[in-house]
């Protein structure tokens, strides 16, 4: 499915280009298919990642058809889902856990890792940093490979007899090692190993790449603090990435020992039908550590490069400057440095020393402060600014509206002693969709809408954008919010069946209305499918800056060629917040426009810079500060 | 593969480099430290693991300690072709990259007997988790070494070619950084492993 989305995509750049005689070098499948141009890799990315959005949604859509309608006959479904309904038409139990598995899988990994960073890092580093191109193409080619690879392998293990991985997308043993514990952990669980390190490959040739690329290529002038804040961002998610994905690797590693060649890594003291396993001494909390280790930071890989995308399309769209620029740097290197030191929160209830509990809350609530200032930091630069209602700012006002009620319900889950009641609950599932999955997804959207113009050279329909926001914002709350209450309640994620029990059989209805949000909320996501692909052949023709914004990317060429800029990269002389500054003659100047040209604007201090920018341009200005 | 797109840009002109360091010096400085985290990861895993008991214990095999010894000195070898291609002493470089190449096999090939020795003494792959962590750590820092053994045969028939002298130190220089790293981690490991057996 991926592949034919790349073709038909690339295929169409291919057309676009040729109608405008741009140059060509290479052939076809270096400029398209093995590209080692970022903007191209970008949205190789972007496309195999909507691909897999829309995967995993329909895939969540599935099983709410079967919590919310236990009783139905979905028989119609047995053209798609063949062997998987059992002969009631109903979905079978294990293909449940898997539907559930997969959906995790997908979208924390899939989507929200390599189709936000992978997307919006390689396509806005070099262009906002003002580069030529990644530090390395053919790492950057890999890495996209990689991932492709990694894809094609967890798509073939959904259509695998035995089916694919079932034991939750944590994939904590014994479940996961034992494949006589369950279908999916046999073959699909090894594909689902492979498909992993694939990706890890992937992510760290990536990360590395980001990283280099922002230290090593920055356009003259442009000093640590002349960055955008979506290049802080993308900054230290890949550096949490390059630090905690090979502790993911590691955890993965023995399990394909314990799986494989039969080492007792995770595994003691097992009885199947009665017969003890030969496995001694190993300890599954092991592994629990092990994966939180990544699985913490990997909460704020998918969440900081959307919180960046915000501030940038928030500040560009208010037409103010961001609030407390460096506070939100501060607060998002804070959130970086702890995402490291929680990881235990996860594992609250796994007989840890109840002290040691006291210490992960402590560490987890202080999350709470870096995370109030970047809200605080969003809502005053919304304040009494000449707000622009585009698509894309209406997504990142949604995203600051998740981050915070998302936000609220892990201050309540942080902590040890309530997590007793909500561990494992629906509480859990409305906590981190609405702060991590939702809030990451609506900063995608936005990014999508706010650089699409950049991206294809066309705009999307704005009309169409307003009724996806509003669909999706009122189906994602919808969705989540009767979440909170059945969790509450205490009924526990990842079950089959509601209505087993006569505790939870109240629920039915709340549930029904959750299934029917959530078929509201896919639907809504193929208003934006259509735009997407529509606007890319027949959208209106972009302006050079459509949105008036200040960062570098605006001043290339409508359809940037390899290398960006057609001549010099432009310099840097100011930061990318000048909006509405008082006496400009507009009310954005763009980042390569030196104060000596803004006489009417300047402050006293920049009055300063400008006999500095006279010598010999701002780079003097730059080794002042530097030496 | 674009290389004509790019370097018409390019004579252009180049972005300055705001840190005085090369890109690829840099991502493998990058990548250093993501080997770093998977072995920390492992230690830390062997730390935990050990503290709740059932933990057999074993001995280092006695050539472990000759391997360690033969990375050191491999490491000098290393630096002094870095130093001799720095001065364009050509020939030293050969000689020494070469040198640097057959202790870094005979590590591997001592680190492989190591492993007879520890099932003499039966240690095992499969059974007590203590052996097993013991197999699969120098497992994946001889495969950390074979990778850097190809690198340095890389480097090698790039000396031979000429192409290692003063002026294009880049190759050798990541190559003695990153056998350096490597012979380094190896001796944590094997303090590592002596400490927490």
């Amino acid at each position: 499915m991926a592949t034919i989305d790349v073709h038909s995509h690339t295929s169409t750049q291919h057309d676009d280009h040729g109608h405008e005689h741009e140059h060509h070098h290479g052939n076809f499948w270096t400029n398209y298919v093995f590209s080692e141009d970022h903007k191209v890799i970008a949205k190789q990315f972007l496309i195999t990642g909507m691909a897999w959005a829309l995967i995993g949604g329909v895939l969540s859509v599935l099983f709410r058809l079967q919590l919310g309608f236990p009783d139905a006959d979905l028989s119609w479904l047995r053209p798609i889902l063949g062997g998987w309904l059992t002969p009631e038409g109903k979905i079978d139990p294990e293909f449940y856990l898997a539907l559930v598995t997969m959906h995790g899988t997908i979208m924390v990994f899939f989507v929200l890792t390599a189709g936000l960073s992978g997307t919006f890092s390689n396509f806005l580093i070099p262009l906002q940093v003002g580069a030529r191109d990644m530090a390395s193409g053919f790492m950057n080619m890999l890495s996209y490979w990689f991932f492709f690879a990694s894809s094609v392998v967890m798509f073939t293990s959904l259509f695998i007899s035995t089916g694919p991985a079932s034991g939750g997308w944590v994939i904590y043993p014994p479940l996961s090692a034992l494949p006589q514990a369950m279908q999916g952990s046999g073959l699909g669980m090894t594909l689902w190993l492979v498909a992993m390190a694939l990706f890890i490959v992937s992510s760290l040739l990536g990360g590395i790449n980001y990283i280099t690329t922002v230290i090593n290529l920055r356009t003259k002038g442009m000093s640590f603090t002349k960055l955008p804040l979506t290049i802080w961002a993308f900054f230290f998610t890949a550096i949490i990435g390059v630090l905690s994905f090979p502790v993911l690797f590691a955890a993965a590693l023995l399990l394909i020992f314990d799986r494989s060649f039969g080492t007792s890594f995770y595994l003691s003291d097992i009885y199947i039908g009665g017969e003890a396993l030969p496995n001694q001494g190993g300890s599954p909390i092991l592994f629990q550590h092990l994966f939180w280790f990544l699985g913490h930071p990997e909460v704020y890989i998918v969440l900081l490069p959307a919180l960046g995308i915000t501030s940038e399309i928030i500040a560009t769209n208010s037409r103010k400057p961001i609030f407390g620029y460096k506070a939100m740097v501060g607060s998002m290197l804070f959130i970086a440095i702890l995402s490291f030191v929680v990881w235990a929160h996860h594992m609250f209830v796994t007989g840890m020393n109840p002290f040691l509990g006291s210490i992960f809350t402590l560490l987890t609530l202080i999350i709470a402060v870096p995370s109030a200032v970047k809200i605080f930091n969003y809502v005053t630069t919304l304040w009494k600014g000449n707000i622009r209602f585009t698509a894309a700012m209406l997504f990142s006002i949604g995203l600051v509206s998740f981050f915070l009620t998302g936000g609220i319900t892990g201050i309540f889950l942080g902590n040890s002693a309530i997590d007793i009641q909500l561990h494992d609950t629906y509480f859990v599932v409305a906590h981190f969709h609405l702060v991590m999955g939702s809030a990451s997804f609506f900063g995608m959207v936005a990014g999508v809408y706010h650089w699409f113009p950049k991206m294809f050279g066309r705009m999307m329909d704005e009309k169409l954008g307003y009724i996806h926001f509003w669909l999706t914002f009122v189906g994602v709350y919808l969705v989540f919010f009767p979440m909170h209450y059945i969790g509450i309640a205490g009924f526990p994620r990842r079950y089959y069946s509601w209505t087993n029990f006569e505790t939870f059989s109240g629920f039915a209805d709340l549930n029904m209305l959750v299934s029917a949000a959530a078929i509201l909320t896919l639907t809504a996501q193929f208003i934006f499918l259509f735009n997407f692909i529509y606007s890319i052949f027949r959208g209106k023709v972009a302006p050079a800056n459509p949105w008036n914004a200040n960062t570098l990317e605006w001043t290339t060429p409508r359809h940037p060629g390899h290398g960006n800029w057609p001549g010099e990269i432009p310099t840097v002389y100011r930061w990318p917040y000048d909006y509405s500054k008082p006496g400009a003659k507009e009310d954005f100047i763009p980042q390569h426009i030196p104060y000596s040209e803004t006489p009417e604007s300047n402050l006293p201090h920049e009055n300063e810079l400008v006999k500095l920018e006279m010598n010999d341009g701002a780079i003097i200005v730059e080794d002042k500060k530097h030496h | 593969m674009e290389k004509s797109a790019s370097s018409e840009f390019r004579i252009v002109e180049e972005p300055r480099k705001t840190l005085a360091m090369n890109p690829k010096k840099f991502a493998m400085w990058l990548f250093i430290g993501s080997v770093a985290m998977l072995f920390a990861a492992l230690t830390s895993a062997y730390i935990v693991r050990q503290a709740e008991g059932n933990w057999l214990y074993f001995d280092l095999p006695q050539l472990f300690t000759i391997s360690t010894v033969v990375i050191l000195i491999s490491s000098v070898t290393m630096q002094w072709a870095y130093w001799s291609a720095k001065k364009d002493n050509l020939e030293t470089v050969k000689i020494m990259v070469t040198v640097t190449t057959i202790l870094g096999l005979a590590f591997l090939i001592l680190q492989f007997e190591g492993w007879k020795e520890l099932v003499a003494n039966r240690v095992y792959l499969v059974g007590n988790p203590s052996g097993s962590f013991l197999y699969v750590i120098t497992g994946l820092h001889g495969l950390h070494i074979i990778s850097a053994v190809i690198f340095l045969l890389i480097v090698l028939v790039a000396t031979y070619r000429y192409k290692v002298h003063s002026r294009s130190l880049l190759r050798i220089e990541m190559c003695t950084t990153y056998w350096h790293f490597l012979g380094g981690l190896w001796l944590y490991l094997f303090v590592f492993l002596l400490l927490y057996r």
